[in-house]
Order: C-alpha cells, then sequence, then structure tokens
C-alpha cells in the first residue's frame, strides 16, 4: 500500500520532469590517453587564450605519458614553468570589458555543465557543435544549447558555418571548414574529454581505490559478522 | 545505573594495575566504563532500526576529524584571487588537487554531510516506530531534537563555505527569509550577513559558526543525549520497559551489557555502512547532484541569479513547507508565514512526547490507524522533499499545500487518532 501510494503520488511529477534541451551524449572516454593527448593541444591552442584554467598545472599534463620535454615545446604557451597553473595573460575584469562578460574559467566546467539533462561533458559536445551564424548577435554568432552566448565560434574555421533552418529547427552546414563533419565531431569529443579528465584528474585513480577500499570492507565484513556470531551465540 | 556506584579499581600488583588503580582514585574511570559499556545492560532484542545512533556518532567524528584537516588549507576569502576566482572557491579546488589526500578528505566531508542527515532520518524515525519519546525518554528525545537543529544549523553554515553558486544564492535566500519578521526582520538579516548582501562578512562569521560554535554545541548535546539514555535505559521494538524486571543482582532478565554484545555488533553496522558510504565516496561523490550541486562548482557570483535555487536535499521538506504557504493571514505577508510554518514543521518533532496519546508505545502493538497515518506522513515528507528540489509549477504547489496539510495535522490531531487504535495486548518481556 505504501509502495502504491508513491507511485500514485510521483506518477504526475515524472511526466512533467523531462522538460530540458536535448542533448548528444559524448561518445568519448576518458581512459583514452591518444584522445586526451589530442584534447589537450585543441584546449592550449584555442580555448586558452581567452579561458584560464587556473586550478590546473601543467606538470599535470604528463600523467597523460607526455614527457616534460614533450610538454613544455608543444603545451605550454602561458607560462615557462611546468609546475605553473594554465593562466591567461588577460585580467577578467579587462575581458569584462572587451567581451560583455568574462570567460569562465574552464578547470572544472565538466562538472559545472551537469544537469538533470545529461552529463557536463554531453553538454559541452553539444554545445560545441551547435554554433550557428546569427547576424544579430555582437559577434556573429548564436548558439542552439547557449542562447545570446557571448563566445564567438572559435572552432569555426574547422567545422564551417552553420545556420539554423528556423522551420525544421536544424542546424545545416552551410560554409564547410578544414574538417570532415566526422571529423570535427572527433575533435571536439577529444576536447571534451580532456575537460573531463581536467575537472578531476584523479577520477580513475578515485574508482581504482574505491574498490580496494570496497574489498577491504567486505573482508572485514566477514570477520565483524563471525566475531557478532561467536559472542551473541549464548544470547536469546 | 548511573555512574558512582562501582568499586574502585584494584591493582594485581602489575605496573599497568598500579597506574590504573592511581587513575581511578583521582578520575571515575571505572565507574565511566562500568556505568556507560560493560555493565550498561540494553536490551537484547535491537533491530536494523537500532544501528542509526551509533552511526550518528561515527558521522559525527568524521566529520570532525576531515573537517579539522579541511581547515587547515581552506580560505574563508571572497576577494578575487590574480584569476578572478574568489580565494575561498579557488581554496577547495586547491584541497582537490594539490594537497595529497586533499580530495579524500573533502570527499569524505561532503559525502558525510548527507550521510549525516540520512543516519539521523532513519534515527528519528525509529522513535516514531517505537515510541522510544515516550515516558521515561522525553529529555532524551528533547537533547534529540536540539542535535537535530544544531545539525541543521551547521550544514547551513558549511554549505556557503565552498562559495559556489548554490552556497551563495542559497545563504541569500534563507538569510532574506528573516527580513520578514515584521519590525525587527530586516535588521535581523542584516546582522545575520554582516552586511547589506551575502558577502566577505557573511562568509567569515559562517566559518567561525561552522567549525567552531556549532561543533561545540552539538558535542554538548550529544554527550546530554547519552547520558540521558543511560539514565533511563533504552527503549526496544516492543516497547517493553526492561527494568520492570530483573534477577536477584539487580540485573534487567532482558538485557545485556551493552560491551561487548552491541559493540561487537556495531562494528558490524559500521563496516555495512562504510561500504555504502565508500560507494558513494568514491563512484558517485556528487551523489547525482543532490550531495554536491552541479551549480555549486561555478564561483559565486552576486550578479548572476541563477534561474532555479533549490536548497540541499535535506533541507527539501521544510522548503517546500515554506513555499506552500501563498496566502496574506492576519495582515502579515505569506512569505512571514512560510518562515513560521517552516520553522513549526522542524520544532514540532519536540511535542511528540505530549502529543502522542497512546497507551502503547511500539507500533507492533498498535492498531491500522498508527501503521496508515505514519505511513502516509512518510510519503509526505518524501513528496515535500521531492518538490522542493523542483522548480515551483500550479500542480507543484497545489501537492505541497496537500501534504503540509497532512503534516502538520499528522501531528496537531495525535492527541485524539493516537487514543482511537485497536491496541494488541502488550507481553511483559521483549519477543525475539
Amino acid at each position: 500500500m505504501k509502495k502504491f501510494l508513491i507511485a500514485l503520488l510521483f506518477a504526475p511529477l515524472v511526466a512533467l520532469a523531462n522538460t530540458g534541451v536535448h542533448l548528444d551524449s559524448w561518445p568519448g572516454s576518458v581512459g583514452d590517453k591518444p584522445a586526451l593527448q589530442n584534447g589537450a593541444k585543441v584546449f592550449v591552442n584555442y580555448c586558452l587564450n581567452c579561458h584560464g584554467a587556473s586550478y590546473f598545472r601543467y606538470n599535470k599534463l604528463m600523467e597523460l605519458g607526455l614527457s616534460e620535454q614533450q610538454v613544455k615545446e608543444n603545451l605550454m604557451f602561458t607560462s615557462d614553468k611546468i609546475g605553473e597553473q594554465m593562466r591567461v595573460s588577460a585580467r577578467s575584469d579587462e575581458q569584462k570589458i572587451w567581451f560583455g562578460a568574462a570567460p569562465p574559467d574552464l578547470t572544472i566546467i565538466a562538472r559545472a555543465r551537469a544537469s538533470a539533462d545529461g552529463s557536463g561533458a554531453d553538454w559541452l559536445y553539444t554545445y560545441l557543435r551547435s554554433f550557428y551564424r546569427d547576424e544579430t548577435r555582437p559577434t556573429g554568432w548564436n548558439n542552439v544549447v547557449f542562447d545570446k552566448v557571448a563566445m564567438p565560434h572559435v572552432l569555426n574555421a574547422l567545422q564551417g558555418q552553420q545556420v539554423l533552418n528556423h522551420e525544421s529547427h536544424k542546424l545545416e552546414l552551410a560554409v564547410p571548414g578544414q574538417m570532415a563533419p566526422a571529423d570535427y565531431d572527433k575533435t571536439v569529443s577529444d576536447l571534451v574529454g580532456f575537460l573531463v579528465w581536467m575537472a578531476e584528474p584523479q577520477q580513475e585513480f578515485r574508482q581504482k581505490l574505491g574498490l580496494g577500499v570496497l574489498a577491504f570492507l567486505a573482508v572485514l565484513f566477514v570477520f565483524a559478522y563471525a566475531l557478532k556470531k561467536e559472542y551473541w551465540k549464548d544470547i536469546h | 545505573m548511573a555512574a558512582g556506584n562501582f568499586e574502585k579499581y584494584k591493582s594485581d600488583g602489575s605496573i599497568g594495575g598500579n597506574v590504573l588503580e592511581w587513575v581511578d582514585a583521582r578520575f571515575p574511570a571505572t565507574s565511566l566504563w562500568k556505568g556507560h559499556l560493560s555493565e550498561y545492560y540494553a536490551p537484547k532484542n535491537f533491530n536494523f532500526w537500532y544501528f542509526f545512533g551509533s552511526l550518528a556518532l561515527l558521522v559525527l567524528v568524521i566529520q570532525i576529524v576531515t573537517g579539522i584537516f579541511l581547515v587547515m588549507h581552506y580560505k574563508p576569502d571572497a576577494a578575487l584571487n590574480a584569476n578572478g576566482v574568489p580565494v575561498a572557491f579557488a581554496s577547495v579546488e586547491y584541497i582537490m588537487r594539490d594537497v595529497p589526500g586533499g580530495w579524500i578528505i573533502r570527499y569524505m566531508h561532503s559525502t558525510g554531510a548527507s550521510a549525516f542527515f540520512i543516519v539521523v532520518y532513519l534515527h528519528m524515525f525509529r522513535g516514531l516506530l517505537y515510541g522510544s519519546y515516550r515516558k521515561p525518554r522525553e529529555l532524551t528525545w528533547l537533547f534529540g531534537v536540539g542535535i537535530f537543529l544544531c545539525l541543521m544549523g551547521e550544514a547551513f553554515f558549511g554549505y556557503l563555505l565552498p562559495w559556489g553558486q548554490m552556497s551563495f544564492w542559497g545563504a541569500q535566500v534563507i538569510v532574506n527569509l528573516f527580513g520578514a519578521i515584521p519590525v525587527i526582520g530586516n535588521d535581523l538579516s542584516i546582522i545575520i550577513r554582516g552586511d547589506f548582501v551575502v558577502g566577505d562578512a557573511t562568509l567569515n562569521r559562517f566559518f567561525s559558526f561552522h567549525v567552531i560554535a556549532f561543533p561545540l554545541v552539538l558535542l554538548g548535546l550529544v554527550a546530554a543525549h547519552v547520558l540521558a539514555l543511560h539514565e533511563t535505559g533504552s527503549n526496544n521494538p516492543d516497547g517493553v520497559e526492561i527494568k520492570a524486571l530483573k534477577d536477584e543482582h539487580g540485573i534487567p532478565l532482558d538485557g545485556i551489557p551493552f560491551h561487548p554484545y552491541y559493540t561487537v555488533k556495531d562494528i558490524v553496522g559500521v563496516v555495512v555502512f562504510l561500504m555504502a558510504f565508500s560507494a558513494v565516496m568514491f563512484f558517485a561523490p556528487e551523489g547525482g547532484g543532490y550531495f554536491l550541486e552541479y551549480n555549486n562548482f561555478f564561483p559565486a557570483d552576486p550578479l548572476k541569479t541563477p534561474p532555479h535555487i533549490a536548497p540541499v536535499w535535506y533541507f527539501t521538506p521544510y522548503y517546500s513547507v515554506l513555499r506552500a504557504m501563498v496566502w496574506n493571514f492576519f495582515g502579515l505577508e505569506a512569505k512571514f508565514w512560510g518562515v513560521v510554518g517552516m520553522g513549526a514543521s522542524v520544532v514540532i518533532f519536540a511535542f511528540l512526547p505530549w502529543l502522542d496519546r497512546s497507551p502503547v508505545k511500539s507500533i507492533r502493538y498498535r492498531g491500522p490507524i498508527y501503521k496508515t497515518l505514519l505511513s502516509l506522513f512518510v510519503v509526505c515528507f518524501v513528496v515535500l522533499g521531492y518538490l522542493g528540489t523542483q522548480p515551483p509549477s500550479p500542480l507543484y504547489q497545489l501537492l505541497s499545500q496537500i501534504c503540509t496539510v497532512y503534516y502538520f495535522a499528522f501531528f496537531l490531531a495525535m492527541p485524539w487518532w493516537s487514543r482511537m487504535d485497536k491496541f494488541k495486548p502488550v507481553p511483559e518481556r521483549v519477543t525475539k
């Protein structure tokens, strides 16, 4: 009866809960080291000019299987010390004047963008593929999942220019870019993978450690239960 | 069973024995040990629901120990650093990344906050099931309600500290509520914030409350709660007073020493609890956005109001009660009555010992009326909790009003309905 009542009371809620935009699900994984390396390359070349990643240090990139030399030569443009954080030279209050909104720090953006509609990775993967031409905007760009976004389409040289078909509400590629659509999707997927990894670089280790902890507790449970049985056998 | 009636320790001549005798002559070591553990007699029929008291104590210890380490690196500072991020927010990420083991400590603390409420809610529900608040344990219950209020304050103050969007706007909304109190409201909310808006002054005083004031009160109340319990002895699933029947040594026939019997049993409970705790902490530390709200990964921005501000899950039932009040009564605005309703929905638990007039304590010997009404109460509580996480809508508002009316009717009509049930005879001894 209790269960029935709960079901009855929740039925209308479930029907109304889903109101958000549709997000494409991110096809990558944080275990894919080559993809993360490529994502890091895209990140430092395209994002790290305006956005900082100020909680993340360059030497962490070595955990992606790169040597100090490789990181220094290929991925460090804003600093010459490997232990430095990923900063941008522009100050955020200046950027606010230039762009109308200060570009947010991207270190934990993949965690912040999660919602009931999907993971942060899904949101980013959809967002970075959903820019379209909109001459009413100061930058000439708008976005399907982030209406009136302040950021122009920084990757447009790679993707090309999309337009929004207002009848079908679908995006169409009007001017092709340097990449075929499938290659662009893969590049964005790699970039999103890097953002997900950077948001919590220890996430794989966390889960590994968790398995160890649970295994230990399972063994401890056997002994604890046996001890309890032994003490309690004379009660009742 | 009060401490002090135990013989002092006599040394067997060994060095350790001599030290213990010396200590025991000057400090009630033996009487504390015996009075509260090895010769504290607890009913032998405790079931699943009786794990949550000791688990609450465990979580308290987890929170205090992890909190001590977090304070070593956390900085309660709302100023922006060179990267344009508030120092407090950046210091949390510093703990997550640059402090060795910091992420474990932080996840333990954030998971522990939600675990504390889960455990305490189950502990309170146990009281409702078996009438643990009834005479002679009214004071134990009142200290418990005090702990619950204190815990809510502790959680509220602590939630501001990461200085994320939800921290900031949640505190903004809740502190503004005090402004609804007639005459003194505005000044009161300024005193709480220490400023006209939530800012650095607020962050620093909330930090002080969170790490010093409330933990001190909490520890005192926990000690009083346990002392009061050990004075009367524990209730049990049958609601039978085990002290009524004693053997020739004055030991209750259905009592067993808390140590070693319940200490070894609680270890099993602790291990199972830690498995659930670790499963969340290591595999889903965000708790699906309920334990760590996603929006709180954005630093606090006083100029950007989030479209939907939801409190953390453990406050949402009372938040729903607040939002359910939409009428202006007696010339006072609805917001004021919302605050009154929210406060009342928490404090009303304190009156349970005097509202419940049933001749038996335990649900085992109560009839269908109690079972139905209590089940409905749980349903209402859960629905209110769910609605508190959702953006408002007309249907949700109506639902929350229905549940709020039932919530209060359950308590206020209890003196009448609790007498009317079909009761079963209560046995003299506890059952298996």
